[in-house]
């Protein structure tokens, strides 16, 4: 039972991205053609009470349920794996309409090629575990 | 009351619930990462066997496996009993440039007819399913997070390289929006 937090968090999260449409194919393609403010309304109202709650968990010293302090992990400081990662997951992020929460979230609502999309990311996701060592990081 | 939830959400408060979902996380001790689940499935699946990247103690992320089962239900919940029937509202625009591109706007949050069970006939349309997941999937791995662990969680955390991938995915995406996706629609 231990888990079921973890269940009820993600619920909360398909249930949030699909009322705000986040997870919608169509507010995609508005946000990498600049139409709407919508998505960036989203991610940038994320992005700044990001910030702020972060900065205070670290000022606050907040310990998580157990006790432990909250950490924060640095990412690793080289670029052009983000860089390029980053642009090869751009490519598929506006093709499908989805990112990989998204993907879920929407074969929950009844998307069947949502599946596809899915199988398609495994593979991917595979692709890059052979490629690993052959490719810049 | 269920008609008020009914409506489509504002964006402020999609932007507020998402990092309260991202502090629930940290709360338990986690950290908010969709993708890290792909990596996780084909460890389950037995990937480990033959390549090292997949060889790791998947165990520890049960519970985002767990947060991924929510996420489908979720999003079965807030379509089945959450919604109300109508169109989303989509800017004019972007109904023209779709229309320019032959992907019809059906109100939807995404078109049936590139996403139902009848369009998985298509040859091609599977083939622009499959080949978008693979690029997802590829690159997230290879940035290290998808928009999760990237754009919200190492963006609240001002982390550079975290902008930098943010600043990919956008490149990416403009590139499939504007030069790519005239071509294969």
């Amino acid at each position: 039972m231990k888990f079921i937090k973890y269940i009820l968090a993600g619920t909360l999260f398909g249930i949030i991205m699909t009322k705000s449409e986040a997870v919608s194919w169509y507010r995609i393609q508005e946000m990498f053609r600049f139409q709407s403010f919508h998505m960036y309304g989203i991610i940038g109202t994320a992005i700044v009470l990001g910030v702020i709650a972060v900065l205070l968990i670290k000022k606050f010293k907040i310990r998580d349920i157990c006790g432990n302090p909250i950490r924060f992990h640095d990412k690793d400081q080289a670029y052009r794996k983000y860089l390029m990662g980053g642009t090869i997951f751009g490519l598929g992020w506006a093709l499908t309409g989805a990112c990989p929460g998204p993907m879920f979230v929407n074969l929950g609502s009844g998307y069947a090629g949502m599946a596809v999309v899915i199988l398609g990311a495994l593979l991917g996701t595979y692709l890059y575990g052979v490629m690993k060592n052959k490719l810049p990081h | 009351m269920i008609d008020f939830i009914k409506q489509p959400w504002p964006w402020y408060f999609s932007g507020i619930m998402i990092v309260l979902i991202m502090l629930i996380l940290l709360f338990f001790g986690k950290s908010f990462g969709f993708s890290a689940n792909l990596r996780t499935i084909c460890s389950i699946a037995g990937a480990g066997k033959k390549v090292k990247f997949f060889d790791f103690k998947w165990k520890d992320q049960v519970w985002n496996l767990m947060f991924l089962a929510g996420s489908i239900l979720g999003g079965f919940i807030a379509t089945h009993y959450l919604s109300e029937p109508a169109p989303i509202k989509l800017s004019a625009a972007t109904i023209a440039d779709l229309k320019q591109l032959g992907v019809k706007f059906d109100g939807g949050l995404n078109p049936a007819d590139l996403f139902s069970l009848e369009a998985m006939k298509d040859l091609k349309t599977l083939g622009i399913l499959l080949i978008g997941g693979l690029l997802v999937g590829f690159g997230s791995r290879y940035a290290g997070g998808c928009t999760s662990g990237h754009a919200i969680s190492g963006l609240s955390n001002l982390q550079l390289p975290s902008l930098v991938a943010v600043i990919g995915f956008f490149i990416g995406g403009l590139i499939m929006t504007f030069l790519i996706m005239p071509f294969i629609f």
